[in-house]
């Protein structure tokens, strides 16, 4: 028997808990110490507080959010979708794979300014540029997951005289399940940088948008908020992968990358 | 060796002048050659030799996984109806459990794919959980096993849909030397109880000879079959023939013809 080292979950949300809010203890007592400017790094207190000024937060993080959870949408569906057709047409794999690869070294962000020339700025355009960053990594990791069987597997399979369609449904697809999560959860963090690139290059609304408003006013504070509120974004796409993975995945059978 | 024939009638199996050759582009890879033995229903045959020696390739033969070049194959006696997809269970050195499925889901695995009646299957698999002495772990996942409740889950998988034959491919080659004396109890036990023709490689002297009431030697490279030997010891075998001189003049014959003596 292997030796788990789970700990308890009460243990461990506490942690989880304890470790952010002595982030920002730390935080509030270096700028008391060292009596920062309040431009330069704002208190925990005033970036809270700046929630309650006259800004737009809500219509903005819906807006980011959308864009986010869209295009992440998106490149689990297309991800997932050409690693099938991949794993069915061996030879479509032999003639796209070494094109994957090369497309998944191009600095994607780089290709924020082309695709905002190409079709346009607005919500369409970030929910296709997070898309584009973050869904080569879901169908590398889906193509691999699915060529992942045992040859020994498949002779037991074949001497039962199983279908392609069997040995589809009942081994390759749900192998391939943990490391179609383990994909998605490097694809999160990813979807926010393009939707967020995406506002920054050129939109009208946005969180990313909001920052760039109000830094010509130097509102520190506010900004800070804005760059809080998309990591809770990303925070929340992590956890519903998470918890998708915790309903789908056999503990054993997780794939740990991040 | 056509004592065989004479006392037992027709044989399970009938290999002839086996021969197999692996092609690749630039070479040719003889796997096996000349192998010749009978199987009658009810034996369990092993198949001894040093790795390499192409015992693996015999059994996938066998199993109609591979095609073989020259002799004649006959499996499941003259005139029967032996269908190698419901006839055959297999069993091979890894328990190759599906992790995300719990122990009984994995057993009824090849009856699935058969499309038999899925509540007998199930029944079945609840009843051979049983006999391999897995009774309470059920609905278990297969980390949850050790690895020798694995391949007692394998065996029990390979039994489900109540083939004739079971092939065995270095079952217990991964597990530590108690588990695997205990195992090797376990499936005499198991033959015994489900009366099926087995055939059983191993590399394992010792385990050829307790386990088998046959056994067909083949030696590495040229693969050839050196012998077929006839195992006299009583029914059931029992750990403490281990120690017995009949035992031992087993074992040492076969040494002697892997050329290690």
């Amino acid at each position: 028997m292997r030796l788990r080292i789970t700990g308890d979950a009460a243990l461990r949300w506490t942690a989880i808990v304890g470790v952010h809010a002595a982030v920002v203890f730390l935080w509030y007592l270096a700028v008391e110490y060292w009596e920062i400017p309040k431009f330069i790094l704002a208190s925990p207190q005033a970036t809270f507080m700046s929630l309650f000024d006259d800004y737009p937060w809500f219509d903005n993080t819906l807006v980011t959010a959308m864009e986010i959870f869209g295009g992440y949408f998106l490149a689990v569906v297309v991800g997932v979708g050409l690693a099938l057709m991949f794993s069915w047409f061996r030879t479509v794999e032999t003639l796209m794979m070494p094109l994957v690869i090369s497309l998944n070294m191009v600095p994607k962000v780089a290709l924020g300014p082309l695709i905002i020339v190409w079709i346009d700025y607005g919500l369409q355009t970030n929910i296709i540029i997070a898309f584009s960053i973050s869904f080569l990594p879901i169908l590398i990791t889906t193509a691999r997951g699915l060529r992942e069987v045992e040859p020994d597997l498949i002779d037991l399979v074949k001497t039962l005289r199983a279908t392609r369609w069997q040995v589809f449904i009942k081994i390759q697809l749900p192998g391939s399940l943990p490391y179609i999560f383990s994909g998605m959860k490097v694809a999160v963090v990813l979807a926010v940088a393009g939707a967020i690139v995406g506002e920054i290059i050129a939109s009208e609304e946005g969180l990313a948008y909001l920052i760039g408003q109000v830094q010509v006013t130097l509102d520190t504070a506010a900004m800070m908020m804005a760059v809080i509120l998309i990591t809770l974004v990303g925070v929340a796409l992590y956890l519903i992968v998470l918890i998708l993975e915790r309903v789908f995945v056999v503990r054993d059978a997780r794939v740990e990358t991040v | 060796m056509t004592v065989d024939a004479a006392t037992q009638g027709e044989p399970f199996i009938r290999l002839n002048g086996i021969k197999k050759i692996f092609r690749s582009r630039r070479q040719e890879f003889l796997a096996v050659s000349d192998a010749t033995f009978d199987v009658h229903e009810g034996d369990l045959v092993s198949l001894v030799g040093p790795s390499g020696c192409g015992k693996t390739t015999l059994l996938k033969i066998i199993a109609g996984l591979y095609t073989f070049e020259d002799g004649t194959m006959e499996v499941g006696g003259a005139g029967s109806d032996f269908d190698p997809a419901r006839d055959v269970g297999m069993v091979f050195q890894q328990p190759l459990l599906l992790k995300w499925r719990r122990v009984l889901e994995n057993v009824i695995l090849p009856a699935e794919i058969l499309g038999l009646p899925m509540r007998a299957a199930r029944d079945r698999a609840r009843d051979l959980l049983d006999m391999v002495g897995l009774a309470g772990h059920e609905q278990k996942y297969p980390y949850e096993l050790s690895g020798g409740m694995q391949q007692r889950a394998a065996i029990a998988r390979s039994l489900v849909h109540d083939p004739k034959l079971i092939l065995m491919d270095e079952p217990f080659g991964a597990l530590d030397a108690l588990t695997r004396e205990r195992m090797n109890l376990e499936l005499l036990r198991i033959w015994e109880q489900s009366r099926k023709t087995i055939l059983f490689v191993t590399h394992g002297i010792a385990e050829a000879v307790f386990l088998g009431t046959k056994v067909v030697v083949l030696t590495a490279g040229p693969a050839r079959m050196a012998d077929r030997i006839d195992i006299d010891l009583p029914q059931p075998r029992t750990l403490d023939m281990k120690t017995q001189e009949q035992f031992g003049a087993y074992t040492r014959r076969i040494y002697q013809l892997l050329g290690m003596e």
